[in-house]
C-alpha cells in the first residue's frame, strides 16, 4: 500500500506529465490507431467493409506505387548526403574558423530563411528560377544564355530546394558536437604529420558521428515526408510517395488504401534508418542527446 | 657539439600585446631544456612558435640546420604534447600511438612492432586495446609520450605535461621522465611553472618572465647564482632584505638597513655606494642561535611568529624591526631547536657571503 507522502511526491510529476500525455495520446496515437485499423478494411464486392491486406499488397502490385517509393527514398538518400556534405564545412566554418565574435551572427544567418514559411521560400526560388525568372533575366543580359532556360521542374532543382530546406536541420545538431570538439584534437593530428583530408577523415567526422547521424535522421525523414517542395519544383514525372497518398485520400478518396500508404512510409523509413545507425555504428539513444 | 634547436630572437606579438619579447636559446643534442616561468609570461605561445601553430612576429627558428620559416606542422620533425594531451578518444592506445606512423605509411606489421616496443618503454605493456577513457592520468600521460616518441622527433616539446596529476603521481612522472629522456636520448624542450620539475629533470633551464628570457644556467647555478632579483625569488624559497649601499670592496656590498643597522652582503656584481639595493638569502643559509665565535656573521635579533611543521622541509617565520619582510629559516629537525617556540627571542645569523645582493633599478 503507498503512503501518503509517496503519493504526494508524484503528484507534481502527474500534474506536469498530463498536457503531454495527453497530446501524445489525443493528437498522434489515436488518429493512428485508427489510420492502422483503416488501413485493414477494404470494401468487397457487396458493399461492405471487411478485414483484408489488400491495401498492402496492392503497393507491391502496382509498380508505379513501390517505384515511385524507391525513387522518393532514393532522392531522400541523395538530399540527406548532399546537405551533410554542405553543412560540414558551413559547421565547420562557424565553429572553428570564424572569430568568435562573428559566431553568434553567422548562426543567425543560417535561422533567417526559417523565419519565413517553406511556401514563401519555395515561391522565392521559383521567382528566381522560372523561365521569365531573375537568373534567366541577368544570364540573357549578360550574353552567357540566348534563350531563357527553364530551370524549374526537373529533379535538380527539385534536389536543390531539398537541401535548401533541410539545412538548418544539419548544420544546428552539426555546430553542437563539433563545439564539443577539443581544437587541440585538431592540432595534435596536424603535429602527427596528417594532412587536413586525414583529420578531416580520422577526427572530425568520426568525433562529429552522433551529429551527422541525428541530422541525417531529421534530414532524412523531413525529405521523405516533403509535400511542397516536390511538388512545387519538381517535373511532372518527378512523383514523390507523399503525392500518391495525398491522390489516394483526396482524389481517390480511398481513405483505407492512404492509410495503408502512409505506414508503409513510416515503416520502410524506420526501417532504411535501422540500417543507417547499424552501418554507421550508432545508437539510437546516444544520436538523440 | 651538434646543435637540434636554435631560436633566435624570437619574438611574438598579438595585436599590441607582446607575449614573446627577443628570445634567444640553443638547445644542443639529446639535452634536456626547460623553460620555466610563471602562468602567462609567453611559454606556451613560444612552443607553438616552435612547433608551427604561430609564426613568429621576428626572428628566425632552427631545427638542425634548417630554418622553419613556412614549414608547416606536419612537415616539421618537432612533436608537441599538449597541456591536455589531446589524446584522441574514438582511437584506442594502439591506434594513437600508431596515428603518426600510419601517416608516414608504414606497413601495418611496421607499425604494429613499434607499438609494442615503444608501451614497452613507457611501462604500458599490453594496454594495445584499452579505450583512452579507461587510462588513468599517469597512462594517459605515458601514451602521450610514447605516441609523439615513437615518431623518433628530432625535438620532443613538452608542455607542462604533468600538470594535471596529483602531487605524488607528478614526483613519480618527474623521476620517469627523466629515464626516460636518458634512454632515448631525444633532445627534450620542456615547459612548467614548476621549480622542482625543472630542477630535478633539466641539464639546462631558462627562466622566464613576461615574455622574456631571464636567465639561462644549469639548474644548480639558477639557485645559487641568480641572474636577476627575479630569478632569486622565482626559484625557491628566498628572504628579501632591502637597504642602501654605503661602501662596496671584493664582491661585498655594505647595505644600510630602514632601521639604520649595516650588514655585509655577498655580491656578483660591483654596487656603487649611494644605490638602493636588495639582499635576498635562502632559508637554509641562516643558522638560528649561531656560536658566539663564528666569523664574519650577520647576526639579527628576532621573534619568532610561528613554526611552520613540514618534516624534513619544516621552517619558522621570524619578524624584526631590522627586516622589511617576514623572514623564512630553515628548521632542523635534530632536536637542537626543539625548545624554540612562537614567540621566542633569538639570534639569528648568515655568512657575509651567503647570499646575493642586487641594485633595485
Ligand atoms: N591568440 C592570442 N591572442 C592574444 N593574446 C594571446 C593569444 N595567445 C596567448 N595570448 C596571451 O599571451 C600571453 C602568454 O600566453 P601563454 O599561453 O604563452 O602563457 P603560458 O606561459 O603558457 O601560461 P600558462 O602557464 O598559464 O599556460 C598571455 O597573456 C595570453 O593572454
Ligand atoms: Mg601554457
Amino acid at each position: 500500500m503507498k503512503t501518503l507522502a509517496e503519493a504526494k511526491s508524484k503528484l507534481p510529476l502527474f500534474i506536469f506529465l498530463t498536457p503531454i500525455l495527453l497530446w501524445l495520446i489525443l493528437l498522434i496515437v489515436l488518429p493512428h490507431l485508427d489510420l492502422l485499423r483503416m488501413s485493414f478494411r477494404i470494401e468487397n464486392d457487396y458493399g461492405d467493409m471487411v478485414w483484408s491486406v489488400n491495401n498492402y499488397l496492392e503497393f507491391f502490385r502496382e509498380p508505379i506505387y513501390w517505384l515511385t517509393f524507391t525513387r522518393t527514398a532514393l532522392y531522400a538518400i541523395i538530399v540527406t548526403f548532399l546537405t551533410l556534405c554542405i553543412s560540414l564545412p558551413v559547421a565547420f566554418y562557424i565553429t572553428k574558423v570564424a572569430p568568435p565574435k562573428f559566431k553568434g551572427f553567422l548562426s543567425l544567418l543560417l535561422l533567417m530563411p526559417f523565419w519565413v514559411s517553406e511556401l514563401v521560400r519555395i515561391y522565392g526560388w521559383m521567382i528566381l528560377l522560372r523561365e521569365s525568372g531573375v537568373v534567366n533575366h541577368f544570364l540573357l543580359r549578360w550574353g552567357v544564355l540566348r534563350q531563357p532556360v527553364e530551370m524549374l521542374y526537373n529533379d535538380v532543382a527539385m534536389t536543390m530546394g531539398l537541401v535548401y530546406t533541410s539545412m538548418l536541420f544539419m548544420v544546428v545538431p552539426l555546430l553542437s558536437v563539433l563545439d564539443s570538439l577539443d581544437d587541440s584534437l585538431i592540432e595534435a593530428a596536424f603535429d602527427l604529420g596528417s594532412s587536413m583530408i586525414t583529420i578531416v577523415w580520422k577526427i572530425i567526422i568520426p568525433h562529429a558521428m552522433p551529429g551527422i547521424a541525428s541530422g541525417s535522421i531529421v534530414v532524412f525523414m523531413l525529405s521523405l515526408g516533403n509535400y511542397l517542395t516536390p511538388n512545387l519544383m519538381g517535373g511532372k514525372n518527378s512523383l514523390w510517395f507523399t503525392e500518391q497518398i495525398y491522390n489516394q485520400f483526396i482524389a481517390s478518396f480511398n481513405w483505407n488504401q492512404g492509410s495503408a500508404f502512409g505506414f508503409l512510409l513510416l515503416i520502410i523509413s524506420s526501417l532504411i534508418i535501422f540500417v543507417g545507425l547499424k552501418l554507421t555504428k550508432q545508437k539510437l539513444s546516444g544520436v538523440i542527446q | 657539439m651538434h646543435i637540434d634547436l636554435s631560436v633566435k630572437h624570437v619574438s611574438k606579438r598579438f595585436e599590441s600585446f607582446t607575449a614573446v619579447d627577443d628570445v634567444c636559446f640553443e638547445v644542443e643534442k639529446g639535452k634536456f631544456f626547460s623553460i620555466l616561468g610563471p602562468s602567462g609570461c609567453g611559454k606556451t605561445t613560444l612552443l607553438r612558435m616552435i612547433a608551427g601553430f604561430e609564426e613568429p612576429s621576428e626572428g628566425n627558428i632552427f631545427i638542425g640546420a634548417q630554418n622553419m620559416a613556412d614549414i608547416p606542422p606536419n612537415r616539421r620533425p618537432v612533436n608537441l604534447i599538449f597541456q591536455h594531451l589531446a589524446l584522441f578518444p574514438m582511437m584506442n592506445v594502439a591506434e594513437n600511438i600508431g596515428f603518426g606512423l600510419a601517416r608516414r605509411n608504414e606497413s601495418k606489421a611496421e607499425i604494429k612492432k613499434k607499438v609494442a616496443d615503444i608501451l614497452e618503454r613507457v611501462n604500458l605493456p599490453g594496454f594495445d586495446s584499452k579505450k583512452i577513457h579507461q587510462l588513468s592520468g599517469g597512462q594517459k600521460q605515458r601514451v602521450a609520450i610514447a605516441r609523439s616518441l615513437v615518431l623518433d622527433p628530432t625535438v620532443l616539446l613538452l608542455d607542462e605535461p604533468l600538470g594535471a596529476l596529483d602531487l605524488k603521481l607528478r614526483e613519480q612522472m618527474k623521476i620517469e621522465l627523466k629515464k626516460l629522456q636518458e634512454e632515448v636520448g631525444t633532445t627534450f624542450v620542456y615547459i612548467t611553472h614548476d621549480q622542482s620539475e625543472a630542477l630535478v629533470m633539466s641539464d639546462h633551464v631558462a627562466v622566464m618572465n613576461e615574455g622574456r628570457f631571464e636567465q639561462i644556467d644549469r639548474p644548480q647555478n639558477l639557485y645559487s647564482k641568480p641572474a636577476s632579483p627575479f630569478v632569486a625569488r622565482f626559484v625557491g624559497n628566498n628572504n628579501r632584505l632591502p637597504g642602501t649601499c654605503v661602501g662596496y670592496a671584493d664582491g661585498i656590498a655594505e647595505l644600510k638597513l630602514t632601521s639604520g643597522e649595516t650588514i655585509a652582503a655577498g655580491t656578483e656584481r660591483q654596487i656603487t655606494p649611494g644605490a638602493q639595493a636588495e639582499l635576498f638569502i635562502r632559508p637554509e643559509s641562516i643558522i638560528i642561535e649561531p656560536a658566539e665565535e663564528l666569523p664574519e656573521l650577520n647576526r639579527i635579533q628576532v621573534m619568532v611568529s610561528s613554526i611552520l611543521f613540514d618534516g624534513a622541509n619544516s621552517q619558522l617565520l621570524a619578524t624584526s624591526p631590522a627586516l622589511a619582510e617576514e623572514f623564512l629559516i630553515s628548521l632542523p629537525q635534530n632536536r637542537q631547536y626543539e625548545h624554540i617556540c612562537a614567540g621566542d627571542r633569538v639570534e639569528i645569523g648568515w655568512d657575509f657571503r651567503a647570499g646575493n645582493c642586487f641594485t633595485v633599478p
